[in-house]
């Protein structure tokens, strides 16, 4: 394979991304925030600890059922924010526009990212645009970073996942990935599948409050899916984890979609859901929380932590068996976010 | 009733489970089962069903990844035909990852080849149709499931008059390599599960000369994991009572004659033809080749490319895998040089190949 | 490669079809299938062709032996 070409599956979120990351752009631009490897980086200062997260967002196509770029563009940074427990304080929003762009379709993604940051309560702070000549960019690409403000004490890490703790998810898995795909491939829908792009704060805020002690690990399962996402948290935190395939919240068309076209719902991207890793005592109350909120209805409790190991991923399937979840290397679905 | 969750079942997998138990229990040597079909092979993976079986029964994956038998020297040719000026490479998604001997498909989109993607072969028709200047080349990979879809595109296209649509064929054809690799001593194949689909369109019957003639018991299978399951209480059944026939565990789709409509369509546009399986040779009459009638729509034919001599990696295991001969982890190259990121060999890059089912989920 | 998926037939013309699992519907060429489909059939689907039809008695005998097992089992 010719080294010296960027191929698409370099920005999945997959091996070939960590590869890139290990191999090339880490010690390039090594710094120790960054080689944390969580979702932001913690900054410590003499008054406090800041968050500080950076994203980029290509999705293709810019409008799908359930939203648009625009939205993505807040949500995930706020969402990143919020899984190291940071009070999302303030967006920067950097605009990159192809010659020849809409400007009321701009307009329209620019009315999603305010409401998006007004529902998060955040401050879209500073921002800069550019325009490039016709083909050289596709349409719309868009980077947004956020600070946030980190409470004192809280210990929040990919790496803090321990034997014993459980693991929660909000509710359906794959419903971006798949909603995004079906708009693309033009598919045919009895009930359109939505994107479940939505900010997470105010949801990780209130589990906190609860249970700051017990909660170990949150984390979005965005590209790559919750496979991906889990299997990192297995490496960084030295565990072994083993879900269960029956516990996984699937609406019917997600999985219709996915037989369909081959693909695997745990590895489908997420962009409103979140990974709870707690001890297993506050488990319920966890899963009791999670449901009494509007984004936590359909939460339930997928898997657990079972021994310490080398970030090993198990799934009891559905009909008792048992098979390993790795990592995937490429692209499954490529832009989706 | 939907005719798919009903057989995904945990209650009658368990209960399908525990009767290959009992089965097994009194057989006098444990016994090796080769599943034939990428599908099975996936399936068997995803479900997890190999730890629901006894240690007394063994499963072996075997050719039936129509990408993973392709040899290295058509993913050349088809490099060749996407560099070609002028022209749209159409394929399935599986091929686009498979390495040639020096590029691969994906490589040839990242330099700017027109590479599409497509569902079904028509989409690759209406793309000939759609741009007429151009030329689209269909990469004919597949087995006797996927090749009456192509002979209906070569039709469809002669009929639309299209004068810009062509395929390159390697169709494969799955029952004369079964002998093949059931002749094969150092393997020691108890028993087939015939393929799925396959068998809707080729029909049980197709397999009678292996139980009949070679003494090799054959169930056709469905591919969820109830139906694996019974198929493989019917080939460990069929053990026990010394009996070696052609059963057909998927009733509810396949027929002893098969599907009369989709062969006609095969022998109206393709011919026998002899056909290299990478890993085992040439093997005589195992592929289909596009009949003298239809030589407008033949790549080979109406637009020769020429590519270097083809450059198998050493190392690699492929062939021996295929066969069933060697396990993914036997491989020296697997999880090693040879990873899904960076495939050495085809069984890494399909999606049914046994070396990339083995890799991500990891046995 | 050989991936085929059950669906249910909704809308037909005898030349192509409409067939739908879990919600999504997808559309289908007949010109591998011989024999007539009507609104309700289930077919299998591959790569946008419908290349069997589903016979509804062996399936339910299909599961009806699958079902014995189960009860063999238990009684043991």
């Amino acid at each position: 394979m010719d080294k010296d070409l960027i191929l698409l599956g370099h920005g999945s979120g997959g091996k070939l991304s960590h590869q890139l990351l290990e191999q090339l752009i880490i010690p390039t631009l090594s710094g120790t925030p960054l080689a944390g490897q969580n979702d932001a980086a913690l900054l410590e200062h003499e008054r406090g600890r800041l968050a500080f997260t950076t994203d980029s967002y290509v999705v293709d196509p810019v409008f799908f059922p359930g939203g648009n770029i625009g939205d993505l563009a807040i949500n995930g940074t706020v969402n990143d924010l919020a899984m190291v427990g940071a009070q999302p304080l303030a967006i920067s929003v950097g605009l990159i526009l192809e010659e020849g762009f809409s400007r009321a379709e701009l307009a329209e993604i620019l009315a999603a990212m305010r409401r998006a940051a007004d529902r998060a309560g955040v401050t879209i702070a500073t921002g800069d645009t550019k325009v490039v000549p016709r083909g050289k960019a596709d349409r719309i690409f868009i980077n947004t970073s956020g600070i946030g403000l980190v409470p004192a004490g809280l210990q929040l890490g990919g790496a803090n996942a321990r034997v014993g703790d459980k693991i929660l998810i909000n509710g359906t898995i794959g419903d971006h990935g798949i909603a995004v795909m079906s708009r693309r491939e033009g598919l045919e829908l009895e009930t359109e599948i939505h994107s479940d792009c939505a900010a997470l704060n105010g949801l990780t805020a209130d589990l906190l409050a609860a249970e700051v002690e017990l909660i170990h690990v949150l984390r979005d399962p965005t590209r790559g899916g919750i496979a991906t996402t889990l299997k990192e948290i297995a490496l960084q935190s030295r565990v072994s984890i083993t879900l269960d395939e029956a516990t996984l919240p699937l609406k019917a068309p997600v999985r219709g979609v996915c037989t369909l076209l081959g693909l695997d719902p745990l590895y489908v991207a997420n962009e409103g859901k979140v990974l709870v890793v707690v001890a297993a005592t506050a488990a319920e109350r966890v899963l009791e929380r999670l449901r009494r909120h509007p984004l936590g209805s359909d939460a339930a409790i997928i898997g657990e932590v079972t021994a310490d190991g080398n970030g090993r991923v198990e799934m009891e399937t559905m009909v008792g068996g048992l098979r390993a979840v790795e990592m995937l290397s490429g692209e499954q679905l490529p832009r989706i976010c | 009733m939907d005719y798919a969750d009903e057989f995904r079942n945990r209650e009658i997998v368990r209960g399908l489970a525990a009767r290959i138990a009992r089965l097994a229990a009194s057989l006098e040597k444990p016994l090796t089962f080769m599943e034939v079909c990428g599908t099975h092979t996936m399936s068997i993976y995803q479900y997890g069903l190999r730890s629901l079986l006894p240690p007394e029964v063994k499963l072996i994956s075997g050719p039936g990844c129509p990408v993973c038998v392709t040899p290295v020297g058509y993913v050349d040719r088809a490099v060749a035909y996407a560099r070609r000026p002028g022209t749209i490479l159409a394929t399935f998604g599986d091929m686009l990852r498979v390495p040639g001997s020096f590029s691969s498909l994906m490589e040839e989109r990242a330099r700017g080849a027109d590479v599409r993607i497509v569902y079904s072969t028509l989409d690759a028709v209406a793309l000939a149709a759609k741009h007429p200047d151009r030329q689209v080349v269909f990469l004919g990979v597949g087995f006797e499931t996927t090749a009456p879809t192509i002979a209906g595109s070569i039709l469809t296209a002669a009929r639309q008059d299209l004068k810009n649509y062509f395929v390159v064929a390697a169709h494969k054809t799955i029952p004369v390599p079964m002998q093949v690799l059931s002749s094969d001593p150092d393997l020691g194949i108890d028993g087939y599960l015939c393929p799925a689909h396959v068998s809707t369109v080729i029909g049980g019957d197709a397999y009678r000369f292996l139980a009949e003639e070679h003494g090799v018991p054959c169930v056709v299978t469905g591919f969820e994991p109830a139906d694996i399951l019974q198929g493989l209480a019917m080939l460990v059944a069929q053990k026990v009572e010394c009996r070696s026939t052609v059963e057909i565990q998927y009733r509810r789709f396949v027929t002893r004659e098969g599907n009369r409509q989709a062969q006609k369509l095969l022998a109206e546009v393709f011919t026998p033809t002899d056909s290299a399986w990478r890993g085992i040779g040439v093997i005589p009459e195992s592929g289909l080749a596009i009949a003298e009638k239809y030589a407008a729509f033949d790549a080979e034919k109406t637009l020769p490319v020429t590519v270097e001599e083809p450059q198998e990696a050493t190392g690699c295991l492929c062939g021996e895998v295929l066969k069933g001969k060697a396990a993914p982890c036997d491989c020296p190259l697997f999880g090693t040089a040879c990873t899904p990121e960076e495939p050495v060999g085809a069984c890494m890059v399909s999606s049914e190949g046994s070396c990339a089912a083995a890799y991500k989920y990891g046995e | 490669m050989c991936l085929a998926v059950p669906m249910q037939v909704i809308i037909t013309d005898g030349e192509t079809l409409v067939a739908e699992i879990d919600g999504v519907k997808r559309p289908a060429s007949l010109m591998m299938l011989g024999e007539p489909v009507t609104v309700g059939d289930y077919v299998l689907i591959h790569a946008g062709f419908a290349i069997g039809k589903l016979d509804e008695d062996e399936a339910l005998e299909t599961l009806a032996l699958m079902r014995e097992c189960l009860e063999k089992g238990r009684k043991e």
